[in-house]
C-alpha cells in the first residue's frame, strides 16, 4: 500500500481534482439512469456499452481526421436514434413486467453490443486525441489535462440544457408527467408509448454524449461498460430518483473515492473497490431501512 | 412415489451411469452438462422458489474453484510457489495425494462457500427487489476483480489446477471427473428432491409470493432465505471446485468469476426451463448445453452475440419456460383440477 497520498498535499489536490471531474462526467450517465428509471421503471444494465458505443463514434470520427471534439454533437444525434430503435425492439415490451425481466432483458443487450463492437472496432484499448494539452498548477506539481476540464464544462451545459428542456418544453412536461403516474397522463392526452421512446432516446444520446467525452478524456474498451451501469446506478440510488444536485454531488463524491483508491489501493483493485462500494452502500441502506421498518412495528 | 417415477429414475441413473461409455467422445461435454444441471437446480432454489433473483451465486462458484484447488496444492507443497511457476511443474502430485487432495478439496469448497453465504446473508438478502439483483451481480464482479490481484492464487496469470496423474491417460481423467460430476449432480437431486416435500419449500413460495404477509403469519423469514441461499451455496462450490479440476485452469474473470458466461447461463438456463419447478431447470439446463455447444460450433465469434439475442428473446417471449407452458397447455398433467366450462370460456374470450 502506498500512503503516499497523505504525505503529499500536492498528490491529494490532484487526485480531489481528478475526481471532481471525472465525478461530473458519472453524473451525467447517471442523470439519463435517473430518468428512465424515474419514467419507465427500467434499469439499464446497457447504460454502460451506450456510453462506450457514443465513445467509439467518436474515436471513429477521430481515425476519420475530424476533431473527436464533435463527437459531442455528432455521438448523442446518432445514440438518439439507437436508443429509439433499442426501445422499439426490446424494451416496450418488458416496461410494464417485473424488474427483473428489464434487468435480464438490458444485461442480453449488454452482451450483445460488447460483442457486436467488439467485432466492429476489436478488442485493443483506444482513446480519441484531442491534442488539448494540459494545465499546471500550483507550481507545476499538479498537471490537469485540458481534455479533462473541457469534458467537465460541456457535461455541465448538456445537464444544464436538458434541466432546462424537462422543465421548459411540451415533451419535457409529458415526461415529468409520465414519471408522477403514467395512467393519470395516459387519461389526460399524453401519448405515454411516445414519451417512453422519447426518454430512452434522450437517455441514449446522454450516454453518447458522455461516451464522446470518455473517450477524449480516458480511454475506451469494448468490455469497460459494466462499471459505468454500475456507477450510474449507484449514484442514482445515493441520490434519489429526481434530486439532481444529489445526482451531481454524489457523482463527484464517487469519482473522488475512485481516485483514492486508484492511489491507496493500487490500480489493479480500482474496479473492484467501485462493485464492493456498490455492495456496501446497498448494505447500508438496507439496515437504514430495516430501523424504520422496526420503527413502525 | 408412483411405480412409474421410479422406472423413470432408476432409467436415468442408469443411462448416467453408462454413458461415458457409450458416448466416450463427449465425456467432457457430459460432465459440463451435469455441472450446469447442479448450478441451474441450486440458482432455481434462489430464484424460482424464493423469488430472490440472483446474479451472485457465481460468487460461491468461482470460491469453491479457487478454494478446491488451493487446498489441492496447498496440502503438500508451497501455494505461491506453485502459482509462481505457472506452467513449468516443479511438483508433480502422486496419485493418492492427488484423489486425497480433491477430497479435501471438494470438501471445503462446499462447506467455506455455505458459511460465507450464512455470514453475508444476513446483510444481503434484507434486500428487495432489483436491488438484491444489482447487489449480488456487483458482489460477483467485485469478487473478480479482487481475486484478479491477489498473488498467492496467481493474480492475473491464473492458476493451473493439479493435473490428473498419470494413470489411465485421457480416458480414465474424463470417467474420473465424469463420475465425480455426475455423482455432485445425483446428490444435488436428491437433495433437492427431499427439500422440495417438506414444509420449508412452502415457505420460500410464501416468501416469494408475498414477503411481508408471510412475515405477518409468523414466519421468520429471514432464517429460512439465510438457509436457502447456503444451501445454493453449498452445491455451487461443489460445482466449481469440480469444474475447475475439469478445465484444469483458473482465471478469475474468465473461468471462476465469470459473471457474464456462467453467471447469466444458471439464470437464463433455470428460465428457460422454467422456473420455480424440480423439472425445469434439469430440462432448461440440458437443452441450453445443446444449444450452446451449437452456437459455439457453428457460429464461432459469433456465440456471444446469439448469446446475447438469445437472453432477449427467452426472456421477452419465454418468461415462463418451457414448464410453465406445458402447464398451461396440460394443467391436467400437473395434478390441476380444471374446470371444463371454465377453459371453454376462456378459450372463446381469446
Amino acid at each position: 500500500m502506498d500512503f503516499l497520498v497523505f504525505q503529499y498535499p500536492m498528490i491529494t489536490i490532484q487526485a480531489c481534482l481528478d475526481g471532481l471531474l471525472l465525478g461530473i462526467l458519472f453524473a451525467l450517465i447517471a442523470y439519463g439512469m435517473a430518468l428512465q428509471w424515474g419514467v419507465m421503471n427500467i434499469i439499464n444494465i446497457a447504460q454502460g456499452d451506450l456510453v462506450i458505443l457514443g465513445g467509439y463514434i467518436a474515436y471513429f470520427m477521430y481515425l476519420y481526421g475530424i476533431h473527436p471534439a464533435w463527437g459531442v454533437i455528432v455521438s448523442p444525434i446518432i445514440m438518439y436514434f439507437v436508443g429509439i430503435a433499442i426501445y422499439k425492439l426490446v424494451i416496450n415490451k418488458v416496461v410494464d413486467r417485473d424488474l427483473f425481466i428489464s434487468i435480464l432483458a438490458t444485461f442480453g443487450i449488454s452482451i450483445l453490443f460488447m460483442q457486436l463492437m467488439n467485432f466492429a472496432f476489436g478488442a485493443d484499448v483506444v482513446l480519441a486525441n484531442s491534442g488539448y494539452g494540459t494545465t499546471m498548477l500550483f507550481d507545476n506539481n499538479v498537471v490537469l489535462p485540458n481534455s479533462k476540464i473541457f469534458s467537465a464544462f460541456i457535461s455541465i451545459v448538456f445537464a444544464i440544457c436538458l434541466v432546462v428542456y424537462m422543465k421548459r418544453s411540451k415533451l419535457g412536461r409529458a415526461i415529468r408527467a409520465t414519471a408522477q403516474n403514467a395512467r393519470a397522463a395516459k387519461i389526460l392526452g399524453v401519448d405515454t408509448e411516445k414519451v417512453y421512446a422519447a426518454t430512452f432516446g434522450i437517455n441514449a444520446a446522454l450516454c453518447g454524449v458522455a461516451g464522446a467525452l470518455i473517450s477524449i478524456t480516458f480511454t475506451i474498451h469494448p468490455y469497460m461498460g459494466l462499471p459505468y451501469t454500475i456507477r450510474s446506478f449507484m449514484i442514482v440510488i445515493v441520490a434519489g430518483l429526481g434530486n439532481l444536485p444529489g445526482v451531481a454531488m454524489s457523482g463527484m463524491g464517487l469519482g473522488i473515492f475512485e481516485e483514492f483508491a486508484d492511489y491507496i489501493l493500487g490500480t489493479e483493485f480500482r474496479i473492484g473497490s467501485v462493485f464492493l462500494l456498490l455492495v456496501l452502500i446497498l448494505v447500508y441502506r438496507r439496515f437504514k431501512l430495516s430501523r424504520k421498518r422496526e420503527y413502525l412495528k | 412415489m408412483s411405480k412409474n417415477s421410479w422406472i423413470l429414475y432408476i432409467g436415468i441413473l442408469v443411462f448416467g451411469l453408462v454413458a461415458p461409455f457409450i458416448f466416450p467422445a463427449f465425456k467432457v461435454q457430459l460432465s459440463i452438462l451435469c455441472v450446469l444441471i447442479v448450478l441451474a437446480t441450486t440458482w432455481n432454489i434462489q430464484g424460482g422458489e424464493m423469488g430472490y433473483n440472483t446474479f451472485g451465486n457465481i460468487l460461491f462458484y468461482g470460491l469453491g474453484m479457487y478454494l478446491c484447488a488451493s487446498v489441492q496444492v496447498g496440502m503438500f507443497f508451497p501455494l505461491a510457489e506453485w502459482t509462481e511457476s505457472g506452467g513449468e511443474k516443479t511438483f508433480v502430485h502422486t496419485p493418492s495425494q492427488f484423489f486425497q487432495g480433491m477430497a479435501a478439496g471438494l470438501l471445503v469448497a462446499a462447506v467455506v462457500p455455505t458459511i460465507v453465504a450464512g455470514l453475508i446473508g444476513y446483510a444481503i438478502l434484507g434486500l428487495r427487489g432489483h436491488y438484491f439483483a444489482i447487489c449480488t451481480l456487483g458482489l460477483g464482479v467485485a469478487a473478480g476483480e479482487i481475486s484478479g490481484g491477489i498473488e498467492i492464487i496467481g493474480a492475473g496469470q491464473g492458476f493451473t489446477t493439479p493435473p490428473f496423474p498419470n494413470i489411465g491417460g485421457l480416458e480414465a481423467r474424463g470417467e474420473f471427473f465424469y463420475f465425480l460430476s455426475f455423482g455432485a449432480l445425483v446428490l444435488t437431486f436428491i437433495a433437492v428432491r427431499a427439500i422440495y416435500t417438506t414444509r420449508f419449500r412452502l415457505i420460500l413460495n410464501a416468501i416469494r409470493d408475498n414477503e411481508d404477509k408471510a412475515e405477518a403469519m409468523g414466519i421468520e423469514t429471514m432464517k429460512y432465505k439465510i438457509t436457502g441461499w447456503m444451501i445454493s451455496a453449498f452445491f455451487c462450490g461443489l460445482a466449481g471446485g469440480i469444474m475447475g479440476g475439469l478445465v484444469g485452469y483458473i482465471d478469475s474473470t474468465d473461468v471462476a468469476f465469470d459473471g457474464r458466461e456462467m453467471g447469466v447461463f444458471m439464470v437464463l438456463m433455470a428460465i428457460l426451463g422454467g422456473k420455480g419447478t424440480l423439472w425445469g431447470p434439469i430440462i432448461g439446463a440440458t437443452l441450453f448445453h445443446f444449444f450452446k455447444e451449437g452456437f459455439w460450433t457453428f457460429f464461432l465469434g459469433w456465440q456471444y452475440v446469439a448469446l446475447g439475442v438469445l437472453i432477449v428473446v427467452i426472456v421477452i417471449y419465454f418468461p415462463e419456460g418451457l414448464m410453465g407452458w406445458l402447464r398451461e397447455k396440460y394443467p391436467e398433467r400437473f395434478g390441476e383440477v380444471v374446470d371444463e366450462a371454465d377453459r371453454k370460456a376462456q378459450v372463446e374470450l381469446k
